[in-house]
């Protein structure tokens, strides 16, 4: 279980406590925090569910497979140190109070 | 009347446009109609990793329905339109009562095709399209996997290959059986067809090109027992999971008068030949240009439909013009399309198809039409940038690895 807060480019906060193994993702989408569109589900296939991880935490996450880093070569809006995509973040007590912020763009 | 919106289908389409009449500011009621028992959740994963046991069904979900309650869009599931009266502008439901709208979208999705065989609705032979679909598979794949009974797929489509794929994965026998010379022979070029082949084939599948099949055999419980070919030979099988594509759900639109032609006919924003309904997803055929018809069945048209036909109701043009793009899961290879490649002259490979991960481009008369990327995710996102900004490397350029597609754009 983690408390994932999601600040949209708006400014916009949401904070969602996710249950482990949900991706970021999917708890945006489910309860609709705008600034994730995630339009292929989760399969690290459309690259519209692009997230800014607070640098500072990036070292709790796993790391970005190769896959996951050639999409975010060519994401919609700008890529970032702590760029992710938030599908291939899954939750666990690790992440509990981790921000994340949403680009202003997804595509 | 006050403005009220009805959508039927509560799908990936028709969420869309729920969503984009709200962010278009569409102040009206919104009920989004869907003949389903679960809320909004997506279908890719079925034939992937939800069907692989990788996810639970909550991860499906596509939106919660509380998340639509806040933008004030009534969900109502369990609730099938059996009619439209145009002239009345009402939609009647299977329970009985009508609903009223001012506008109404059609995102009724599709079904699959069914077998037009002796014992082809015997037991153990499904089709996948919904999630009860779904559990039907995972229900029988579990049973096979323990009394160690083979699966036969007919069709060598995308949800065929997607199910062998994970079949194999879970350790069950798989054929599969294609009745073209090539794995999907409607969108891949050849040597592509010929790769995915050879891939599945090297995971253990039997393969069967060119299959001629006779019958479905079954116990005497109607239960399937196995697949007859013309030659005699029988496939045992306890579980044939059928993907010979889907037809367009289009009887409602159909019986209402409207135009409909393998699919519900649309403009480019998505309207029908009735002024206040328009249709979006699987279940519209698109009017191009030339004349001709295209309907996709892909995720990114539910959603670029979606918004067309949001901004259509709402008086604005916004056709639909993007690259069109898909992807597909097979063991662990990516395959990412962008474009159409119908039409193509001429076929360029970037990167090494022996290592499995590359890009075939291919070009009609030195255009660029499509690409389709295996493991190639870069090319592919690329490939979408190149295709919408009308630019076409030359063959040379692609099967230079050392040359950057990306400067073509720069200039
Ligand atoms: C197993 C599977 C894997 C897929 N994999 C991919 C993939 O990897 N990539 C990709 O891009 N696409 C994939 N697709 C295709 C993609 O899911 C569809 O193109 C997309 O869901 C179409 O959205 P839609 O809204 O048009 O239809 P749907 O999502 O099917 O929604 C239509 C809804 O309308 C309901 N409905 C129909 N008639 C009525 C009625 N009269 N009253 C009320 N409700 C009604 C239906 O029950 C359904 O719930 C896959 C599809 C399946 C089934
Ligand atoms: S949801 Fe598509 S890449 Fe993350």
């Amino acid at each position: 279980m983690a408390n994932i807060t999601y600040i949209e480019a708006s400014g916009q906060a949401t904070t969602l406590k996710l249950a482990d193994g949900w991706s970021l993702m999917q708890g945006a989408t489910a309860n609709g925090v705008d600034g994730i569109l995630g339009e292929c589900g989760g399969s690290c296939a459309c690259a519209t569910c692009h997230c800014y991880v607070d640098e500072a935490r990036l070292a709790d996450l796993p790391p970005a497979s190769d896959n996951e880093l050639a999409m975010l070569d060519n994401v919609a809006a700008e890529r970032r140190p702590g760029s992710r995509l938030a599908c291939q973040i899954k939750a666990s007590a690790a992440l509990d109070g981790l921000i994340i912020h949403l680009p202003d763009m997804q595509e | 009347m006050t403005a009220h919106i009805v959508i039927i289908g509560a799908g990936q389409a028709g969420v869309q446009t729920a969503e984009a009449l709200r962010a278009g500011g569409f102040a009206g009621a919104i009920t989004l109609l869907g003949d389903e028992p679960h809320g909004p959740y997506h279908r890719p994963p079925l034939s992937k990793a939800w069907l692989a046991g990788d996810i639970g069904a909550e991860q499906l979900v596509m939106r919660a329905p509380e998340a639509l309650a806040r933008k004030n869009i009534a969900l109502r599931t369990h609730t099938q339109v059996n009619a439209i009266d145009r002239a009345a502008r009402q939609v009647k439901l299977a329970d009985g009562s009508a609903l009223s709208y001012s506008g109404l979208v059609l995102a009724t999705g599709s079904t699959p095709r069914r077998l037009p065989l002796p014992g082809g609705d015997a037991k153990g032979v499904l089709a996948l399209r919904s999630r009860m679909d779904a559990s039907a598979i995972a229900e029988r794949m579990a049973m096979c996997i323990e009394q160690q009974l083979p699966v036969v797929v007919i069709g060598g489509g995308f949800i065929g290959l997607e199910v062998a794929a994970t079949a194999r994965k879970k350790g069950l026998r798989v054929t599969v059986l294609e009745a073209a010379p090539r794995l999907l022979g409607r969108v891949l070029a050849p040597l592509l067809s010929d790769w995915y082949a050879q891939l599945h084939r090297s995971h253990g599948v039997n393969l069967v090109l060119g299959a001629q099949i006779t019958a479905l055999e079954a116990d005497r419980q109607g239960t399937v027992s196995g697949v007859r070919m013309a030659d005699g030979t029988l496939h045992p099988a306890a579980l044939v999971v059928v993907g010979i594509g889907v037809s367009a759900n289009e009887q409602l639109a159909r019986d209402a008068g409207l135009a409909c032609e393998r699919g519900i006919v649309v403009d480019a924003c998505g309207r029908t030949s009735d002024p206040v309904i328009v249709a979006a997803g699987d279940c519209a055929a698109r009017r191009l240009p030339d004349g001709s018809l295209l309907r996709l069945e892909s995720v990114q048209n539910a959603i670029e439909q979606g918004k067309s036909v949001a901004a259509a109701l709402l008086g604005q043009e916004r056709p639909f013009t993007a690259t069109p793009w898909f992807w597909s899961d097979q063991y662990d290879k990516k395959l990412q399309m962008a474009g159409l490649s119908g039409g193509a002259d001429q076929w360029a490979v970037r990167g090494d198809m022996d290592s499995g991960s590359f890009s075939v481009y291919h070009l009609r008369a030195g255009q660029l039409l499509a690409v389709d990327s295996v493991n190639a995710s870069r090319d592919h996102l690329q490939a979408r940038k190149l295709l919408d900004a009308g630019v076409s490397p030359t063959p040379a350029q692609v099967g230079d690895a050392a040359f950057d597609l990306g400067t073509l754009l720069l200039k």
